[in-house]
């Protein structure tokens, strides 16, 4: 494996008006590889990836993508550089038919840029890209209105929003929150696709079964702190971890 | 020279406080923008003067009335209306701004217009302040918005529907948890929003006449105070307050009374360009900014 | 025995919604007259009415404009209370190039479109940073402090205004000009926000941080259907200004501002053809109701409030739904 780092995140700290809800976090994602970030409720795993994408400005430290700093530039900006990330909660645009909910990506410079696209190609583009991601063809459920989807779809299609910006590293948070054992075993071999093709993967979760199967490396968060980095099988065992948030699950 | 300035930039400052506050209360606690809060405030005094000239009330009670005859109103307002249409911005403020509207237009069709609809001042004398003649009411109503401001602190400190005011204000969803009414909180805080608009109209108006035309200025007036302090933010309207209260009184002295309207235009763009969301806005960082 | 109403396409919509696949005169007509109809309609009438009506027809038209302004910008999530802003600005900007430089109207109005969007744009630039209602209270707010402003320099001729403006050549002009344009900005808008850039404005006001998260740039987006709803509204003045043959402090007046919004709120927000539909029927009836004086607005505001608590939708969907779809009262099955 190429061991170039693709994100690399120094010493970040955030307050919220006196709640440090991230402490001086370090860490790194390797070109390619997929990593898990875990920790009980409220331990700062979103507000990690809203420092990352800059929904939420940093109060210190520094964030580099492909080397170069990220942390001054505007949420869009980042995102146009290759970082996209999907919502934990999704919100589409209801009313409109899922695959129009994909024209807003496919219209992003990014998007524009690598694939191209007149008005009406972008369509065809949005359709291929939900059949990626497991809206059938023959079933006409791309073209149902996003409000009427259930669960797992709407999940499916934040995914293919997030594929559509072409992105190098991918932010997925909790991507499998609310869905059936069944529908992540679908969605799963969705995501191990995406790694092969090389993208870099950050993945937030709670199911923590399903992260180890695909993840390289897990870090651990609790209090906002990180209190473990490593091989999945490492994190597992050490002590930290352990009490902080497996020990009280079990 | 210089201090009566002064002493006339704090009155006024005090006057642009209690014009504001009520508007900001009702936003800060509802997220409700009421555009109604100008005719309100006409409303109330021309109840008043109703009251007075045609039912012959004492003036102490008129006022009260008028006071508690605006709450009444602003409840009615939230409850028939708004109720219906929360929580979509556009909606809300169509509405609140077309029942304004309404409101003044009917008084001004009416023709509640001229010199003799005022109200008497409560007490009708000057002192010397420092070599400076102010009236009696001028000094009532900065007595009034100190009592007014106190009141509101205590009220949001000490008491519990105060703090449950507090608690829908920072997060109407973890309040709504804890089995706060947030239906009964908004109509509360727009009833309160109008009383507070009430209360400044009845120890303003005095000064002047009542118009209905004086409604869409006391709306500028509040919106100019809350966008330049930061809509919500109690001490953001008071310094905002000061800050245009002065530098209108003293572009008046100084420069010319021409200029007043521009200095307060000018100081609403520099503030916009400088710090969006208001001097005091509170960062909520994936709110009210985007 | 329990009834329900069906709602079903009329086999004609069916085929012919998306997929131009005509066969028969009748569909062609289906599709074509909901587009032909105003349009011809529009172009006759001015040779119909009298002088009087034309009038009528002419602030139909400013109107329709400046309403379909205002939906453009509602529709990117931006609520203005203050179209008489835009609408005073380029009438401002038409009656100081024609009055003190002499520039004859067909060079001042297009010039007062373009620069009316931009000093528009640019006043209001800082605003589009923030979520809500103060865009609301902005926009209300800075038309009524331009008033006092120029009543207390007393520029462009202070509280007298200025008089004087070259009329345009006939009133046929006038009207047709206004007409021309109301259409094209209609048709063209209207296709503009069904596109994928249109797509991009609405998501704006949907779900601004999805849009944001796609990698787009939304102050760039806001600012842009900033300038195009600020222009029309600039171009409405602008041509006014030169009907009137005087620019004044009425300009900045809140009618300007509160009957766009009325004619958008009852024809239907988000179509632009309800904000035309309310256009053409609430200036006429104010021109029947003009004996109440004072008491339309009140009107006005009471036809506010009724749309937008009890009809959100407004007439236009309304008429769009009977047009494209019939319906059946149906047994209920137990």
């Amino acid at each position: 494996m190429n061991q170039a780092k693709i994100l690399e995140a120094i010493n970040i700290n955030k307050n919220f008006g006196g709640v440090q809800a991230v402490k001086n976090i370090s860490f790194e994602v390797n070109k390619g590889e997929l990593l898990g970030v875990i920790g009980p409720n409220g331990s700062g795993k979103t507000t990690l990836v809203n420092l990352i994408t800059q929904f939420v400005r940093l109060s210190s430290g520094s964030i580099k993508f492909k080397g170069k700093k990220i942390d001054h530039l505007p949420p869009h900006k980042i995102i146009g550089l290759g970082i996209s990330r999907t919502f934990q909660m999704v919100r589409p645009f209801y009313k409109l038919p899922a695959y129009k909910n994909m024209i807003i990506p496919l219209y992003s410079p990014r998007a524009k840029s690598l694939l191209g696209g007149k008005y009406g190609d972008r369509d065809a583009m949005a359709l291929d890209l939900l059949e990626e991601v497991g809206f059938e063809r023959d079933s006409f459920v791309a073209y149902k209105p996003a409000g009427v989807l259930p669960q797992g779809y709407l999940k499916r299609l934040e995914l293919a929003k997030a594929m559509s910006l072409q992105p190098d590293l991918m932010i997925l948070d909790e991507l499998f929150s609310g869905l059936s054992l069944a529908e992540v075993a679908s969605i799963l071999p969705i995501v191990e696709k995406l790694l092969q093709k090389g993208i870099s993967i950050i993945m937030i979760e709670h199911r923590l079964k399903e992260l180890f199967k695909i993840a390289d490396r897990v870090i651990v968060l609790n209090y906002g702190e990180k209190i473990a980095d490593g091989y999945a099988q490492e994190v597992m065992e050490s002590e930290a971890v352990k009490n902080a948030y497996l020990g009280t699950e079990a | 020279m210089l201090i009566g300035t002064i002493i006339y930039a704090l009155i006024n400052s005090v006057i642009l406080c209690l014009i504001a506050m009520g508007f900001n209360l009702t936003f800060g606690i509802s997220g409700v923008a009421n555009f109604a809060y100008g005719a309100f405030y006409i409303l109330s005094a021309y109840t008043t003067w109703i009251m007075i000239n045609s039912f012959h009330l004492p003036y102490f009670l008129s006022v009260i009335f008028s006071i508690i005859f605006t709450m009444a109103l602003g409840a009615l307002m939230y409850q028939v209306v708004l109720k219906r249409v929360r929580g979509q911005a556009i909606s809300e403020v169509i509405a609140t701004f077309a029942i304004g509207l309404s409101i003044l237009e009917l008084f001004r069709y009416f023709g509640f217009v001229g010199f003799e609809y005022n109200l008497p001042p409560f007490i009708d004398a000057s002192v010397v302040i420092m070599g400076t003649y102010v009236d009696v009411q001028r000094i009532i109503i900065v007595i009034a918005g100190i009592i007014l401001v106190l009141a509101l602190w205590f009220f949001t400190h000490n008491t519990s529907l105060g703090l449950a005011f507090r608690g829908i204000a920072q997060d109407e969803r973890t309040a709504l948890t804890f089995g706060i009414d947030s239906d009964k909180i908004a109509t509360l805080a727009v009833s309160i929003g109008a009383g507070f608009a009430a209360i400044a109209a009845s120890v303003i108006i005095p000064l002047g006449t009542i118009s209905p035309s004086d409604g869409y200025d006391i709306l500028i007036k509040a919106l100019a105070v809350c966008i330049i302090g930061g809509l919500g933010s109690t001490g953001g309207v008071i310094f905002a307050s000061f800050l245009i209260g002065f530098a209108e009184r003293f572009t008046d002295t100084f420069i010319g009374s021409h200029w007043t309207m521009i200095v307060s235009l000018a100081a609403i763009l520099i503030v916009l360009i400088v710090k969006p969301s208001g001097l005091f806005g509170k960062q909520k960082e994936l709110e009210e900014r985007i | 025995m329990k009834k329900r109403k069906e709602r079903i396409d009329r086999g004609i919509k069916a085929r012919s919604g998306d997929i131009f696949a005509l066969s028969s005169y009748r569909e062609m007509m289906y599709l074509s007259a909901p587009r032909f109809v105003p349009i011809i309609g529009f172009l006759i009438l001015p040779l119909l009415l009298g002088v009087y009506w034309q009038k009528v027809l002419l602030s139909v038209a400013v109107f329709a404009l400046l309403a379909i302004s205002w939906d453009i910008l509602a529709q990117t999530g931006m609520v203005s209370l203050g179209q008489a802003l835009f609408f005073g600005v380029g009438a401002y900007i038409t009656g100081a190039l024609n009055h003190y430089w002499g520039v004859p109207p067909f060079i001042s109005i297009p010039l007062a479109t373009i620069f009316g969007g931009i000093i528009c744009t640019l006043m209001l630039l800082p605003v589009l940073r923030l979520r809500g209602i103060y865009f609301s209270m902005v926009t209300l707010i800075i038309p009524l402090m331009l008033v006092r402003v120029i009543e207390a320099t007393k520029i462009f001729g202070g509280t007298e205004g200025l008089t004087g403006m070259t009329p345009l050549p006939s009133r046929w002009v006038e009207v047709y000009l206004v007409i021309g344009i109301m259409l094209v900005c209609l048709f063209g808008f209207r296709r503009m926000m069904d596109s994928d850039y249109g797509l991009v404005l609405r998501g704006i006001c949907d779900n601004d941080r999805s849009v944001i998260n796609a990698g787009i740039n939304i102050y760039w987006y806001k600012t842009q259907a900033l300038f195009i709803a600020s222009s029309i509204g600039a171009f409405a003045g602008a041509l006014m200004t030169h009907v009137y043959m005087f620019v004044g402090m009425p300009v900045f007046a809140l009618d300007y501002s509160i009957f766009p919004i009325a004619a958008v709120v009852v024809g239907g927000p988000g179509t632009l053809a309800g904000a035309t539909l309310g256009a053409c029927l609430l200036v006429p009836l104010s021109e029947a109701l003009r004996g109440f004086g004072g008491l339309r607005i009140v009107f006005y505001g009471i036809f506010l409030v009724v749309f937008t608590v009890a009809i959100p939708e407004g007439i236009f969907p309304y008429v769009q739904r009977k047009y494209n779809e019939f319906e059946r009262w149906v047994e209920v099955d137990k």
